[in-house]
């Protein structure tokens, strides 16, 4: 029988960090700039998380004497901090340098990821566990603290409201995210500078404002996944490289809800759900079957990427400059 | 017209790019009320010069002034500010947006974005100088004038009475371009200033009030139009005196070399672009054909190349023997070693032809490189033809290991049409050989193909300005919609007769 009640709640979870990333991409992506840094971008969200949520903790007499306004703020300012610096080092190297995008998107990654696991293994170190991994449950326990009468309601508070509060904040940033690009005077400008920033920059749309805010912001939003995965999924617990691939699948993600991050809520609980169906299907003792359900995620962003260059829509084609730098006096 | 004060003055406006002086110390006046047309070969830095206004470019050296007061342009925010506005040539319009949405991107007005208030304006726009424009049309969606109105709009929505318009009517069929100078005559008359970047001769004469000319980056006169001559004119562009006479030699002993029956062609969409085709092109005759862009020239040039699937019909290559070779199904390579040569320039100039980042000698090389035995290239032959084209064709160059990304739009197309004329094929395919050319370029390329027509070559020429089309070729050919509208003598051919074939005749709309 297949445990619906426990597996929605935990599809969601897992598709909280892929919904900030996607958010955090699609907001880049809009402005023409093709991250694929999100990945480290979001490993270092993580790990800069770890570090401040571990120096308070370190600060403190006892764990029980956490101030849990300041457990949260300190982690949280720390991982945007963190990612903020990431944003900021991509924007430097492909707007003001003009670098390609690509190539400084996949060196940010391998940096993020080596520079995750540098201080990982530096905090692991430092606290002198036994296991390979930093135990913050302290810091944890304020990040997933969730509504008091959330156990009484049943069902529902399980599935709706047995999150901790990055949980939501995930959701309200993609839905605001989409309204900005929607309806407001700054989303119409950042959409057109990702389409064709000659003509906004004609328009007088100063493009690498644009550029260097939309990437910047969407590199905060996206390290915040890092967070949620470390402090809220893993309970506390940062183990190098635990973090696996959420970051590409939230790339794939921007592709699969074609550029849309409203659609990216549900859809990326349907990543989730996917990622972790392997778990839940009874596959007696054939671990080989296990494996095949692990790609299902992959397999289905391959079909929406075929799905998607067929389709001739073109309000469903990524921005039109996506990963080409802008040089006003070019030739 | 001296005791006006000028809206515009521009004093010593120097820009470089890299060695290249592009505008040298130009003073230019722009009065209100008026049309002011800017004549200058391609490469003499007209578009740079009104960039420079427009704030897309910034000068290097001098001063403008607005309104008698010294104005600093950084910025397209900044030329808004002092009501210029620019029509660019390649239209600055965001494809998946609507025609509103396009019109007040950019725009710091206060409130909410609210689109139904700015339809309002717009439709308020469009009814005074009377425009049509469906604010909520995608642009994609848009034909080419119906794209060009949105970006008039989009000036005038923004407060601008300076406005500048490069090669507007490049891309419109007369009956667009009468339309065009009706709205802009409104406009002058409305006390705007008008400045209009164009090559053909007959639009300067016909609309505007003053003409000023550039010649190599540098400022050469401006006069009345009233009182000066389409001669006077040109010779001041040149900088030498030059003849404006299209040849047009009687074809000797024409026999059929290509001959296409019933040929349909979709798009990969599914779209029919050519609709049962016929006709014959004869060997030392120009055949032209005339039509609306996207009518489907580019497509029957490519199934005569065998570039493009063909679904129905056939092309043969007739021989002088009358023997018949079928081209349908055989590759480009094979079509091209039997003498048909496509010099194709798209409609982004460096498209299907040339390779941007390649220099002249490369280029000349992607014809010639699979002669030889050797398995190394032969690099001296092309050099030397990139060399004797540069000569001849007067293709303005630093040197012809330049990258040709780096040529003006104008010797672009030199190059190009110079390399495929070099192959001394049987039959030329042109498109748009002169779109962007100044009027001296262009005299030489239409020489170059009277050349091939009188060596016996079967021309194929696709253009978009009826007077040289009516001017050059011996028969026309009108598509409408892919179908063929028509096929019209070319001497004593009525051009708005013409005109009307390409919008009307065939019954179905023309997609794109």
């Amino acid at each position: 029988m297949f445990d619906f009640l426990a597996f929605i709640p935990r599809a969601i979870a897992q598709g909280i960090p892929l919904l900030f990333g996607s958010t955090g991409e699609t907001l880049t992506e809009k402005s023409g700039n093709l991250n694929l840094g999100i990945p480290g971008i979001m490993y270092v969200g993580g790990i800069c998380g770890v570090i401040g949520a571990f120096l308070y903790e370190q600060s403190l007499p006892s764990p029980a004497e956490i101030n849990t306004f300041l457990g949260i703020l300190i982690p949280l300012l720390s991982s945007m901090l963190g990612s903020l610096c990431m944003g900021f080092i991509y924007c430097l190297l492909t707007v003001t340098m003009r670098a390609n995008q690509n190539v400084t998107g996949l060196a940010l990654t391998t940096f993020g990821v080596g520079f995750g696991n540098f201080f990982g293994g530096s905090l692991i170190k430092l606290s002198g566990s036994e296991l390979p991994s930093v135990i913050l449950s302290t810091t944890s326990n304020c990040f997933r603290l969730s509504l008091p009468f959330a156990d009484k309601l049943g069902w529902f508070g399980k599935v709706f409201l047995s999150y901790g509060f990055l949980a939501y904040l995930a959701v309200v940033v993609a839905l605001i995210a989409a309204h900005i690009l929607k309806r407001t005077r700054a989303g119409l400008n950042l959409r057109a500078v990702g389409e064709n920033p000659a003509t906004a920059d004609a328009a007088g749309i100063n493009v690498s404002k644009y550029k260097y805010f939309a990437t910047c912001i969407g590199s905060m939003i996206a390290g915040l996944g890092g967070l949620y995965y470390v402090m809220d999924y893993a309970g506390g617990i940062w183990t190098n490289d635990a973090f696996g691939d959420r970051g590409w699948l939230a790339i794939a993600l921007v592709i699969f809800t074609v550029w849309r991050s409203d659609v990216g809520v549900l859809a990326s609980f349907l990543f989730g759900g996917l990622y972790i169906l392997h778990m839940y299907i009874p596959c007696g003792m054939n671990l080989a079957v296990k494996e095949l359900y692990k790609m299902i995620p992959y397999v289905i962003t391959i079909v929406v990427l075929v799905i998607t260059s067929m389709r001739n829509k073109r309000e469903n084609q990524p921005p039109e400059s996506l990963g080409v730098a802008y040089f006003r006096e070019e030739r | 017209m001296d005791s006006k004060t000028p809206a515009v003055k521009m004093r010593d406006i120097t820009k470089t790019f890299g060695p290249v002086v592009a505008n040298d110390k130009v003073w230019l006046d722009i009065y209100r009320g008026e049309i002011l047309a800017l004549l200058g070969e391609n490469g003499s830095g007209k578009t740079t010069l009104m960039n420079m206004l427009s704030g897309i470019y910034f000068p290097d050296e001098g001063r403008i002034y607005v309104d008698g007061k010294e104005a600093v342009i950084r910025d397209p925010a900044d030329a808004y500010r002092y009501g210029i506005g620019m029509i660019h040539q390649h239209f600055k319009l965001v494809d998946v947006l609507t025609a509103v949405e396009n019109i007040v991107l950019g725009l710091h007005e206060p409130g909410r974005l609210n689109l139904a208030k700015a339809a309002e304006r717009i439709k308020a726009i469009c009814d005074a100088y009377g425009f049509e424009v469906d604010p909520y049309q995608k642009v994609y969606d848009m034909s080419v004038s119906q794209k060009q109105t949105v970006e008039i709009v989009k000036v005038l929505y923004r407060g601008a009475d300076i406005l500048i318009l490069d090669e507007p009517t490049a891309v419109l069929v007369p009956q667009e371009a009468d339309k065009l100078f009706a709205v802009l005559r409104n406009m002058r008359d409305d006390g705007k200033a008008i400045v209009i970047i164009t090559h053909k001769m007959h639009e300067v004469e016909s609309l505007s009030d003053r003409v000023a000319i550039l010649n190599r980056g540098r400022f050469v006169g401006d006069m009345l139009t009233k009182n000066t001559n389409a001669q006077e004119m040109t010779n001041m562009m040149v900088g030498r005196p030059v003849t404006l006479n299209i040849d047009r030699p009687v074809p000797v002993d024409p026999k059929p070399r290509v001959e296409v029956k019933g040929l349909t062609v979709r798009s990969d969409d599914g779209i029919v672009k050519l609709d049962n085709v016929s006709f014959t092109a004869r060997s030392g005759e120009i055949l032209g054909i005339a039509g609306i862009s996207g009518c489907g020239q580019k497509e029957l040039l490519e199934a005569i190349a065998g570039l493009q699937p063909t679904e129905k019909g056939s092309i043969c290559y007739v021989e002088d023997d009358g023997m018949k070779e079928e081209l349908v199904g055989k590759d480009p390579l094979a079509i091209a070693s039997m003498g048909v040569s496509l010099s194709f320039v798209p409609e982004d100039r460096l498209g299907m032809g040339l390779v941007g980042s390649m220099d002249l000698t490369d280029n000349m090389m992607l014809r010639s490189f699979r002669r030889g035995h050797s398995p190394f290239a032969n690099r001296k032959a092309p050099r030397l033809l990139a060399e004797q084209v540069v000569k001849e064709l007067e293709v303005n160059t630093p040197g012809v290991s330049t990258p040709v990304r780096r040529l003006s739009g104008g010797n672009v197309q030199k190059v190009l049409v110079g390399r495929e004329i070099s192959s001394a094929p049987t039959v030329l395919l042109t498109a748009y050989a002169v779109r962007g050319l100044d009027i001296n370029s262009s005299y030489i390329i239409y020489d170059l193909i009277n050349q091939q027509k009188k060596r016996g070559v079967a021309v194929i020429y696709v253009g978009e300005d009826l007077d040289v089309l009516l001017e050059l070729c011996d028969r026309i050919l009108v598509l409408c919609g892919g179908k063929v509208s028509g096929i019209v003598d070319g001497p004593g051919a009525d051009k708005h007769k013409i005109g009307m074939m390409m919008t009307q005749l065939g019954g179905e709309e023309a997609h794109e």
